[in-house]
């Protein structure tokens, strides 16, 4: 401590103590402990693991959207609802819910039946080489910026309890979570992922009721945001009406639309089904989770179990964003239009929102206890990451393009160094993350690029047998680059290297750069497939839905369950849970 | 030895047998373990630590955060122990691939 001492450049914005430290410290025992036991269990009998595959669905559900419930929702979304308020649920019950439900009861059993075991190899049996190049490359970047996402929130945590300049915070972090993979933490994922759950909303929900007490319940908030939003100050800096920022619809906050129609378009059609139905249905970490369960079924059921707690997860972090705005000076001289000193990066940032509430509101002791969630959440968000690049890196792209036939130690070596060469990548993608003031701003345009164009080959690809193989990767490529494309030409999605032709940005210009690489790759795709030579109709079972069989896709042992435990009839009940929801903020 | 040579004989895969059940390494074991120990932490935190009533708005918040912990802390580890996940006997090893490169997986103790 003493050498790092020298490196105290600013206050600790939070101020943890002894029991705190030791709150932190458990959480990495049971993590580590976690592990090692999974380790040596291995070696005695296959019981650790075998248990995983009996693991009821409540488990592998909550896995599944723990695997999501990282960095970026937790600050993203409370930066969200600092700076927009309530609308900022749109991309949970607009952006996340329809998704999983049209994942599980649509998508699922192609994935499950035709015994892929990752996003990249579908496109391989689907499409050939070309698709398979393009997705796994482009997954391989996406991982590695969004890693620096991970990492940067990290980083500004240590920042925040120690005092560090952001760059030793950053290695620092990386450090850690290099040998927080390497310790074996991820053999356990599963068990990690269910335990970080139970700790985030350990941590989040009484951060959220003692806020609400301190501002006077929900009544009190939503009466100190119209305050607020009158003030001069807030006028002039052009905060959204307190109309905007206290219901959901129609959000033009949020998209920064001058229209409400168009607004409403935006977040159905962009954020609703380009961008959410693309990052849900494609991507690898999330997909995997329910791929390795037992069944047709119990895969089914996975995402639609996840839609049920992933429906209530916005108010423990969107609501303290909205009391942070109001409640902590900082944030509210920021919204005021003000640049106070403070924060990772020098000047305090709508990101910083829920770590600033927390010292303002929490005890020492509580103050541990939400620490050591956010830690969990973004070192688990990190870890998911790297070992997702390094598996399609190792396996997709240098064994089957680089080195075929080499042994399984040397895979197994580049996989390791594909690890280390990841996180220190991803030290510098952290700094790219560090300069958008809004962290979603930033996300939301990287899914445009990768995830939209995937979504739109997938959906023509599993529905239309004449799609072929160089319509397949011509279209991915073409829609990605389009979005690059127009980010350019907005105003700020790429911050100060966009050239501002198009005059939208925010989170609007994201949901616009999805949707064109959507188009663009289902125009694109149809024009070549008429032209080009598709794949023998006998090579397309499974992956194709008018060659599938019926009973290919469903569970024969579903019809056994009771209601309530079957695929279709959970769908329909979380469906009609997030629309009364939406009618009623 | 003799307590376990007789419940070998005379139930062949019931759950409480601890070869086939998850036991020790049940997730709600460690969920229960994990968020109790905070329990204990935050509720001492909450009776003779600072209660920082400033901050909350004058609630003793580590009080009563702490109760609700070992209130779902006692949950997990009733609801293991009421229900125990069972390890199934027979698990298919992984089907190995051809379309997917990779290193050949063999199943441990092989």
């Amino acid at each position: 401590m003493s050498v790092l001492a020298g490196l105290r450049t600013a206050d600790t914005l939070i101020d943890a103590n002894l029991v705190d430290y030791t709150i932190i410290a458990l959480y990495f025992v049971f993590v580590m402990g976690i592990g090692l036991m999974a380790r040596r269990a291995v070696s005695d009998s296959l019981d650790f693991f075998l248990s995983g595959r009996s693991l009821p669905a409540w488990v592998t559900g909550l896995a599944f959207i723990s695997a999501n419930l990282g960095a970026v929702e937790i600050m993203g979304m409370s930066a969200n609802g600092a700076q927009f308020g309530i609308s900022a649920v749109h991309y949970f019950w607009v952006g996340a819910i329809p998704a999983m439900l049209f994942l599980g009861v649509v998508m699922m059993p192609f994935y499950y039946g035709s015994k892929v075991r990752s996003v990249p190899e579908f496109m391989f049996r689907r499409f050939g080489t070309g698709a398979h190049l393009v997705n796994a490359i482009s997954f391989a970047v996406a991982q590695l910026l969004i890693a620096g996402v991970n990492l940067y929130l990290l980083g500004s945590i240590v920042q925040a309890l120690l005092g560090w300049p952001l760059w030793v915070a950053l290695i620092v972090a990386a450090v850690i979570v290099l040998s927080y993979i390497t310790l074996g933490g991820l053999s356990a994922a599963i068990y990690n992922e269910v335990l970080q759950f139970f700790v985030i909303v350990a941590a989040l929900l009484p951060l959220t009721l003692i806020g609400l007490n301190r501002v006077g319940g929900y009544q009190g908030l939503k009466d100190k945001i119209t305050e607020f939003a009158s003030t001069p100050a807030a006028v002039a800096a052009n905060v959204p009406s307190a109309d905007q920022q206290l219901q959901s619809w129609p959000g033009q906050a949020l998209t920064g639309f001058g229209s409400g129609t168009l607004s409403v378009i935006g977040i159905v059609f962009g954020l609703g089904f380009v961008l959410s139905f693309g990052y849900w249905t494609t991507n690898f970490v999330e997909v995997q989770r329910a791929m390795a369960s037992n069944s047709i079924s119990a895969a089914r059921k996975t995402p639609i179990i996840g839609a049920f707690p992933k429906m209530f997860v916005p108010f423990i972090v969107i609501i303290p964003g909205m009391i942070a705005a109001v409640l902590v000076n900082e944030i509210r001289e920021l919204k005021s239009g003000a640049a106070p000193a403070g924060g990772a990066s020098g000047t305090v940032q709508y990101n910083d929102s829920l770590i600033l509430l927390m010292r303002d509101v929490l005890p020492n002791g509580l103050l541990g206890l939400a620490i050591a969630g956010l830690l969990a959440a973004f070192m688990a968000g990190m870890a998911a990451n790297i070992s997702a690049f390094n598996t399609v890196f190792s396996y997709d792209l240098w064994q089957r393009y680089i080195r075929k036939d080499h042994s399984d130690d040397y895979y197994l070596r580049i996989g390791r160094l594909a690890t280390v060469g990841a996180t220190f990548v991803a030290i510098f993608t952290a700094i790219i993350a560090s300069s958008f003031s809004n962290i979603m701003n930033y996300l939301q345009t990287l899914f445009g690029f990768f995830n939209a164009p995937l979504f739109a080959t997938f959906i023509l690809g599993m529905f239309w047998k004449k799609m072929t193989p160089t319509a397949g990767w011509v279209g991915l490529s073409a829609g990605t680059i389009s979005a690059v494309i127009f980010a350019f030409l907005s105003k700020d999605s790429f911050g100060s290297a966009s050239l501002g032709v198009i005059p939208i940005g925010g989170q609007g210009a994201a949901f616009l750069a999805a949707s064109t690489a959507f188009v663009v790759d289902i125009v694109l795709s149809v024009l070549i497939s008429l032209k080009t030579e598709p794949k023998p109709v006998a090579e397309l079972r499974g992956l194709v839905y008018s060659e599938t069989p019926k009973e290919d896709l469903i569970d024969p042992e579903e019809v056994k369950l009771p209601w309530f435990r079957r695929t279709i009839p959970l769908a329909s009940i979380a469906l009609v849970l997030v629309i009364a929801l939406n009618f009623a903020f | 030895m003799t307590d376990n040579q007789h419940s070998a004989d005379d139930t062949e895969d019931a759950p409480s047998d601890g070869r086939h059940t998850a036991g020790a390494f049940d997730i709600r074991n460690f969920i229960g373990g994990l968020l109790g120990i905070y329990g204990v932490i935050l509720t001492l935190m909450g009776l003779f630590g600072d209660q920082e009533l400033n901050k909350t708005g004058g609630w003793n918040a580590n009080l009563y955060t702490g109760l609700a912990l070992l209130v779902v802390s006692a949950f997990f580890v009733t609801w293991a122990r009421v229900k125990p996940t069972v390890v199934p006997a027979h698990v298919e090893p992984p089907v190995e691939d051809e379309t997917r490169p990779g290193p050949t997986v063999h199943p441990p103790g092989r």
